[in-house]
Parts: structure tokens; C-alpha cells; sequence
């Protein structure tokens, strides 16, 4: 068995705000890569190991350590969307283990929103280069959404899930969003009208965008940004915050086969391994940030990651489960999630902040002296091709 | 309709699916099947992702399945598509064993269902055609493809 307190997570900073202006993408992932080294008590040129996940574009392994000033030896630009941050997580443990590094840093950086990116229902047809992929796609005209709504649809026949059920998960993000001001601001300053909480009919009531997702199914699209340090056993005890050591790791990839079962994620082997390493079961998650694109995204993945049976999600989520407040099952996206509190396309770094924060004691949703919290990235599409990487963080 | 904003249209130059496209012009809707292990590959490549040969063979399908999922799109930014709003994505299960995405047209969307059978339909353009998709029951007083011209 592995140690569990190999590596740690020691600082951390989440972008505040939701629209950003007169920043470049880049200058955001250095301004939070500066707090967040703060936070953990480093200095800049203690970092070794940069990781970053290329939502800026090609060449993004020499471009970061360049803008940042940075000589890191380990260089990692896993991209695999949504779910980078996690990969990043469980390379840069791995990195520290080994020893060819002491101190990783994780960033994010992006002004989809002021980019007016529509990342879910967009015009784009992926790229202009034809590849085996998009040339068997690009067709048919489906959008980001699309894909979702497909293995919402198939869950549904499969299960019997219900839309209302599948609202639910928008229903507990948002009752968390509510609690948490930079999400409440974050709402506000992306033009939603109603930031207080939903009711299932709320959501059932907003437009239909892909039958069976609606409007209020889908995350938000913001700007934002973040980082994550992590450093290994001989570094934390020099840092000044409660590390969150990493207990386990998982890393899978999915994709559509002919014959496979669409309503089934990477997360089932992501999930395995990363409980396995951690040697703890789902039972004892006391908080769980899932990747929260779309409401079934959720419901697949606390399904997948063996938190209830497969098919049962539907039921598992819903009367408020999930809540911080509720007794019984974790507390889910306790910032308000992609759904209720910002989204700006890669929102995997937000999970293992919030899950952070959690183990520190300072959510906004704070549940009583949490033992572990699951960060589970979803990158890519379920439906077709995805990544999940699944990262459990204990005390 | 509008014939000013044209539909995307799948390439007949990449490599690996390009063969796959140019057989679409006769109507032909092909699928590969690895001659060593007999896995049936889609979408189109030149090895065979069970056993990494590299000698695969072309076949023909019949051109009839069930529907595997669905979605109705109801928003999309892009000129051409925003222009058939609402209009049904799907993932089709052929016989052959072969899943491929395509559209569900010729019938209205609230009535079509997963597990439904459906059988192929030929979208013309000029140097191929798009198999889309119509429930069988329906495909007897369908249109003929011939109406669905757009160029």
C-alpha cells in the first residue's frame, strides 16, 4: 500500500470573480499562481514542477514556464479538458514520490465568458482540418449539449430516471451557491436574474436546449481562474496552512465503441483505483465535488464512482440528499458547483480547491470535521470521448 | 428553406474516412471488418482496434438498425443548423454491429423513440450523400430521398 501522506495540496486560490476585464488569460494564471504559493507559505521560485493544461493554446508547457519566469524540472501538459487538474494532481504526486520534484503548481486561466465563447450550444464545427473524427461528425450537427442530453435520454430508458430527479442535482448546487458570495456575485455579474434557490419546477420550467436538458441542466459559462500547490512530506511541514494529503489518485479514459453501454463512465475505473490506493469506500466521503457540466454528469458519475447502485442515481439524489446540511449521503459541490457558481470550460480545478477548503474548514457549506473529500473531473463528453480523474484528499 | 447557408459536409480527402464518404455517392453505406479477428470497426480507420492489424475489409451494410439514444437540439449557433431547428441527433445501432451517428428526419421529433428501428436515407449532394435516418414504419409512405435534395 501507498503512504498517504506522500503529498499534499498546500495552498490554494480561486479567481473571485466571475467576468474579468482588461486581464489577460495568462495574467490571470499568474496572479493565482502568486496567492495560492502565498497561501501555502512558498516562494515563486520554489516551484519545480509546472503542470498546465493547455486551455491557452499550443506550446502551453513552454509558454507557462516562460510568462511565469519558472525553471520547473517536470514539465506536464496533460490536456484532457474538464478532468486535467485531477490527471495533474495524481502526475504531480507521483513526480514527488519518485523525487524529481518538491513543488508542483497547478493553474487556470480562461475569459470564456468575455470571449463570449458558447461552449455549449456554439456554431463552432470543431476544427477546419478534417480528422477521422470530426469528418464522421461534424454532419450531424450536434452540439456540445448534445451529447449529454444522449446519455441522459438512454439513462432515462435504461432506469427510468426522471427530468425531475435529474433537476434535483441543479436544485442542491444552487441551495450551495446561495451561501457562497462569490457565487451569489458570480450569478449576478453573468446577468441571471434569480440567484436565490431553484425549485425542480424552476429548472423544469427554464428552456429546453436539448431534450432532456434544460437551460437550467447545464453549468454556466464565466471567466475564472485558479491554482493548487502541491508539495511533498518534506516541504509541508515549512508550509503554513492544513495540508490535504493525497490519498488516492485515478485516471481512466472512455470513449464510444459499438455495443458499449453509454450510460457507464471512465469514473468506474478511475473510481476503483483511486478508492482502492486511498483504501476507504464511498461510504466514507463525507464530501464529494463531481464535475457538474450537466446535471446528468453528476448522476452518471456518483453512480459509476459506487456511491449508490448503478441505475439508481436518480433516487440517490433526490429530497435534498446531498445537501451539506443532510444528514446521511456527502455533501455535493458545496461552492455551488459548474452549475450554480462558475464555469469557465475546464472546471477541474475548482473541485480540488472547494474539496480543499473542505478539509481546512473554511467552505462557505462547511460539513463538521470531514475525514475525506473526492475531487472527480469529467473532461471531454460523455457519450463519447471522455477522461475521468478521480483524486481523494484526506485530513 | 434557405439553400444560401450550406450544411457542413464531410471531407473526401481524409485518409482514414474518406473511402467511407466517396461510397456514399452510390448510396452504399460501408463499414470495415478486421479479416484477422473479425471485429467489426466504425468509424473508419486502418487498423483494427482489437487486434492492431492492419488488413480490414469493406463491407457494405444493409442499412437498417435501432436507435441507440437520441436528443432533440433545439439551440445551435451555427447559421446552417440553426436554420432546422428542432431537429434529432442520434446513435444508430446497425444489424451489422456497427454504431454511427446520423440524423432522424421524416418524422417529427417528439415521436422519435430509443429502440426504435430505422433504416437508411440518402441526403444528395454533389460528390456524396449523407445517410440519414427514418423510422421503418414510416419509410414506406416516406418521401423518396430524392426529395430531400438541397444542392
Amino acid at each position: 500500500m501507498t503512504s498517504h501522506e506522500d503529498a499534499a495540496i498546500v495552498g490554494i486560490y480561486e479567481y473571485p470573480s466571475r467576468v474579468i476585464e482588461g486581464k489577460s488569460p495568462w495574467d490571470i494564471k499568474a496572479e493565482c499562481a502568486r496567492l495560492a504559493l502565498e497561501d501555502a507559505g512558498l516562494g515563486w521560485q520554489d516551484v519545480d514542477a509546472l503542470y498546465d493544461a493547455g486551455e491557452n493554446g499550443m506550446g502551453a508547457g513552454f509558454t507557462a514556464a516562460e510568462y511565469f519566469g519558472l525553471h520547473p524540472k517536470v514539465m506536464d501538459t496533460t490536456a484532457v479538458g474538464g478532468s486535467s487538474f485531477e490527471f495533474h494532481t495524481a502526475h504531480a504526486r507521483r513526480a514527488i514520490r519518485e523525487g524529481k520534484a518538491n513543488v508542483a503548481l497547478l493553474t487556470y486561466g480562461s475569459i470564456s465568458r468575455s470571449q463570449s465563447n458558447a461552449i455549449g450550444t456554439g456554431g463552432r464545427v470543431s476544427e477546419r482540418v478534417s480528422n477521422p473524427v470530426n469528418n464522421m461528425e461534424n454532419p450531424w450537427g450536434l452540439v456540445l449539449v448534445g451529447n449529454y442530453a444522449m446519455a441522459a435520454r438512454r439513462h432515462m430508458y435504461q432506469y427510468g430516471t426522471t427530468p425531475e430527479q435529474l433537476a434535483e442535482v441543479a436544485v442542491t448546487t444552487r441551495y450551495h451557491a446561495t451561501r457562497n458570495p462569490d457565487a451569489v456575485n458570480g450569478l449576478s455579474a453573468l446577468g441571471i436574474r434569480h440567484t436565490g434557490e431553484l425549485s425542480v419546477d424552476d429548472v423544469l420550467s427554464s428552456k429546453m436546449v436539448a431534450d432532456p436538458l434544460h437551460v437550467l441542466d447545464c453549468c454556466l459559462i464565466s471567466d475564472g481562474g485558479g491554482a493548487v500547490v502541491i508539495a511533498g512530506s518534506g516541504i509541508v511541514p515549512s508550509t503554513r496552512r492544513q495540508p490535504a494529503w493525497i490519498a488516492g489518485t485515478g485516471e481512466a479514459i472512455g470513449y464510444r465503441e459499438n455495443e458499449s453501454d453509454l450510460t457507464l463512465t471512465a469514473a468506474t475505473v478511475s473510481g476503483a483505483q483511486a478508492f482502492g490506493e486511498a483504501a476507504i469506500r464511498p461510504d466514507d466521503i463525507d464530501v464529494a465535488m463531481i464535475y457538474d457540466s450537466f446535471t446528468i454528469t453528476v448522476l452518471m458519475t456518483l453512480e459509476d464512482l459506487g456511491f449508490c447502485k448503478k441505475g439508481e442515481g436518480g433516487s440517490y439524489v433526490a429530497n435534498g440528499y446531498l445537501r451539506y446540511d443532510h444528514p446521511g449521503g456527502p455533501a455535493l459541490n458545496t461552492d455551488g458547483g459548474g452549475l450554480s457558481s462558475n464555469h469557465p470550460g475546464m472546471r477541474g480545478i475548482f473541485l480540488l480547491i472547494e474539496a480543499v477548503r473542505q478539509i481546512r474548514g473554511e467552505s462557505t457549506s462547511q460539513v463538521d470535521s470531514p475525514a475525506y473529500c473526492l475531487a472527480h473531473g469529467n473532461g471531454g463528453w460523455l457519450t463519447s470521448r471522455h477522461a475521468s480523474g478521480t483524486v481523494i484528499l484526506a485530513r | 428553406m434557405s439553400n444560401v447557408v450550406t450544411r457542413p459536409l464531410p471531407s473526401l480527402d481524409e485518409p482514414d474516412t474518406g473511402p467511407f464518404w466517396e461510397a456514399t455517392s452510390s448510396h452504399e453505406l460501408r463499414y470495415q471488418q478486421c479479416r484477422e479477428c473479425n471485429k467489426v470497426v466504425f468509424y473508419p480507420r486502418r487498423h483494427c482496434t482489437n487486434c492492431g492489424s492492419s488488413i480490414l475489409e469493406w463491407h457494405v451494410s444493409a442499412g437498417e438498425g435501432v436507435i441507440y439514444s437520441l436528443t432533440v437540439i433545439r439551440r445551435n449557433g451555427h447559421p446552417y443548423f440553426s436554420s432546422i431547428l428542432p431537429y434529432v441527433v442520434a446513435l444508430v445501432d446497425l444489424d451489422e454491429g456497427f454504431r454511427m451517428m446520423t440524423n432522424i428526419v421524416q418524422t417529427a421529433p417528439e415521436d422519435v423513440r430509443i429502440g426504435q428501428r430505422v433504416k437508411v436515407s440518402w441526403e444528395d449532394y454533389d460528390r456524396l450523400s449523407l445517410p440519414v435516418f427514418v423510422p421503418v414504419v414510416n419509410a414506406v409512405s416516406a418521401k423518396p430521398a430524392e426529395d430531400k435534395v438541397v444542392s
